[in-house]
């Protein structure tokens, strides 16, 4: 049996460099991985971590393609993990980040073809609110049925896939499209689209407001009072309660918020990158935000470093994938080896292990 | 300071590893929506597309693939990245990589795309896809004329003209030998999900259908289909080792030679954009083995049509056909032109129930 017992003394200096402790780990299996998978592991790393960042090929575009990548997995990280902090498991982003995208398509293509200057922050109101809509849903189940808001959220996911193919083939299919299921493509539709604001780098709106929102919560949570509450909450509800904190308050704020920059980043994503509603225009980025959050320990600053590294293995696994041909599957191990070596070396600084024989352990909380 | 030591040993390797060049003619790359997978489906079909070419070029030509590469901004930024890494063509084998092939061509004139089942084309991209809808008439023969209790279970994907075009051929085959003839379709709006075709197969048994048809990837219905005791078609792949006695025969994608030819025109300078739409005729849809299970007439007649279909002489779509509302669409000995076929929104007369919306 192993018993964990909190360190007293913590290094800050191990807490700080563990991020990187599990970089190496990380690099080190991962390499062992492509090995055994016939791949040369120095190249199949330096193409992952390297190329896109500093090699003469690719990273003049790469380098704003990480950010691109990075923006709507920050954006819902950070909204996630106000409620991770709370307690407070929203696990559906997934669905709000489809219902943001939908709402705002609906509200842009219902007026087309009309120009007006207004039309695209009006989309971006209605996403965030169309994400907040969707996110509420479990929040009040919750804080009214007591339900458990972790299945419901999930459970909404899948309901939100169906209503968006509906939505491709039905309501929102473009009249022009030949009978193929998808909306028009926004881009095409200047009042509406999420331009280029550097030619040629993709980046858009969505990575103005995600940085923009990294630093709004880096001082919510440090400097205000909604920071200490939420912490409160988390970490002793009971005492947040003699506190005068109302616990449906708490949920239905958490879930609002992660609702809300999960819809306000399917709305960014659909009018830029994606350009249009598709049957299949969620890819994962609620899912993935889940583990960007825990990777960047529920700290703003962290989560954006978390979002850059995730959005960094991705772009470079691609390139991986075609310039070494490793599989697919293998890059997402290497992808989970991350999580799974930051979470175990962050316990090991935070916890001393020792092995002890009784069968009986009495927990003291 | 062993941390430093070891990152410093580790940059050191970073610089010894330098990516080498071949020095090949063509460097040709794939990108998937899904895995590659094992034995079967659509993703599956188009590696070994890619494997033939290989084969055929030697070291005159090289592949590359990206698998489960999401539609949208996911494969502009790979198809953007293989250009940049110096690719001459690419193979973009699914509907919804078409708007990022078109972003891509028009930043890359040099480079050739061939984008399968789309409709947009540019002097640097080519569109490809197969009439699947043929060989549906001949499982759709077969069905009408093994069925003992005169009703067809239809798993459908999406509701797109590709998929209705494929009942309303399998429909029309089985409803001229066997006027009593019911299809039963059930729409499970995935292209790969094996519990709702699983789900779906036994649903359609349960009501009934001796016979599964198939427009999905997976391999579950004809797993059900086995367990169960009724026949079905395979999609996509040979699914026979997924059921050895279900199975009657499957409508195969077979790419290779399209692929091989294409790369070839590339090499020799002659490539072209151009639209294929080809059939049973050069294999681009095939029918794999007729089983034993098959009486030997109707095995027979079965090779019959396909071989009157892949010489021309029979068009799976022959009037008199009506539409399902009643109203002429083609009068007697007219065939349809590929541009109805292409946007087909409509059932034939005879198939109940309407199509989602």
């Amino acid at each position: 049996m192993i018993k964990l017992t909190p360190r007293n003394n913590q290094s800050k200096i191990l807490i700080a460099i563990t991020p990187i402790i599990a970089v190496l780990f990380t690099m080190i299996f991962g390499g062992i991985l492509f090995w055994v998978l016939g791949k040369n592991p120095f190249e199949a790393i330096k193409l992952i971590f390297w190329d896109p960042l500093m090699s003469e090929t690719f990273s003049d575009y790469a380098r704003p393609q990480i950010l691109v990548k990075a923006s709507p997995l920050i954006l819902i990280a950070l909204g996630l993990s106000v409620g991770f902090k709370a307690n407070i498991w929203n696990i559906g982003a997934e669905g709000q980040f489809i219902m943001g995208a939908l709402i705002s398509a609906g509200i842009g293509l219902a007026l087309y073809p009309m120009e007006n200057r207004l039309i695209f922050p009006l989309m971006v109101v209605c996403g965030t609110l169309g994400g907040t809509l969707w996110a509420l849903i479990p929040a009040i189940l919750k804080s009214r049925f007591n339900t458990n808001e972790i299945l419901v959220s999930l459970m909404l996911v899948y309901i939100a896939e169906q209503a968006l193919a509906s939505a491709s083939i039905g309501i929102l299919r473009n009249p022009e499209g030949s009978g193929f299921p998808g909306s028009r493509n926004l881009n095409q539709y200047p009042s509406a689209s999420n331009p280029e604001l550097i030619a040629g780098s993709g980046v858009h709106w969505g990575v103005v407001f995600s940085i923009l929102t990294v630093w709004f919560f880096h001082y919510l949570l440090k400097n205000h009072k909604f920071g200490f509450q939420i912490k409160l909450f988390g970490d002793a509800p009971r005492a947040a309660s003699f506190a005068g904190l109302k616990s449906n308050y708490i949920i239905l704020l958490c879930f609002s918020i992660s609702g809300g920059l999960a819809g306000m980043a399917g709305m960014f994503e659909l009018t830029g990158p994606a350009g249009a509603i598709t049957i299949d225009f969620n890819v994962g980025y609620g899912f993935t935000a889940i583990i960007v959050a825990f990777l960047g320990r529920l700290n703003p600053i962290g989560i954006l470093f978390a979002g850059l590294l995730m959005a960094l293995t991705y772009v470079g696994g691609e390139i991986s994938q075609f310039m070494l041909g490793i599989p697919a599957a293998a890059i997402q191990v290497f992808q989970g080896m991350l999580l799974f070596f930051l979470l175990s070396i962050d316990l090991i600084v935070k916890f001393q292990l020792s092995f002890i024989r009784n069968k009986h352990i009495s927990r003291k909380e | 300071m062993k941390i430093i030591k070891f990152l410093s040993l580790i940059s050191l390797f970073f610089v010894g590893v330098m990516s080498s060049v071949q020095a090949t003619e063509l460097k040709v790359g794939f990108i998937y929506v899904n895995p590659v997978g094992e034995n079967t489906g659509w993703d599956y079909q188009h590696d070994q597309g890619r494997k033939a070419v290989e084969n055929a070029y030697g070291n005159k030509v090289e592949t590359s693939y990206v698998e489960a590469v999401p539609e949208g901004a996911d494969a502009e930024r790979v198809m953007t990245q293989m250009a940049l890494s110096g690719h001459d063509m690419i193979f973009a084998t699914s509907f919804g990589f078409m708007d990022p092939v078109m972003n891509v061509a028009a930043k890359f004139p040099n480079v050739k795309f061939e984008h399968a089942t789309g409709y947009k084309r540019a002097d640097n991209v080519a569109t490809y896809s197969a009439r699947f809808y043929e060989g549906r008439s001949v499982i759709g023969h077969i069905a009408g004329r093994m069925t003992k209790t005169n009703t067809i279970g239809y798993i459908a994907s999406y509701p797109i003209p590709e998929v209705i075009r494929g009942i309303n051929s399998a429909y029309l085959a089985a409803k001229a030998v066997n006027p009593n003839i019911k299809f039963k379709i059930v729409w499970v709006f995935t292209w790969f999900d094996p519990a709702k075709e699983a789900d779906a197969a036994s649903t359609l048994i349960d009501q009934g259908a001796d016979m599964i048809m198939q427009h999905t990837d997976s391999t579950a219905a004809m797993t059900i289909a086995e367990e169960r005791g009724v026949y079905a078609f395979g999609q996509a792949s040979d699914m026979k080792k997924f059921g050895p006695r279900a199975q009657l025969t499957s409508i195969i994608d077979d790419w290779a030679p399209y692929y091989v030819e294409r790369v070839g025109k590339a090499l020799d300078g002659t490539w072209k954009s151009e639209d294929t739409w080809d059939g049973l005729a050069p294999g681009m849809a095939a029918i794999s083995d007729f089983s034993n299970e098959i009486p030997e007439t109707v095995r027979k007649e079965a090779q019959d049509l396909h071989d009157a279909i892949a010489s021309g002489t029979v068009h799976s779509f022959t009037g008199p056909i009506n539409k399902q509302d009643g109203s002429t669409w083609l009068a007697a000995g007219e065939t349809a032109d590929d541009g109805t076929l292409l946007g087909m929104n409509f059932y034939v007369e005879g198939i109940d129930g309407d199509i989602p919306q």
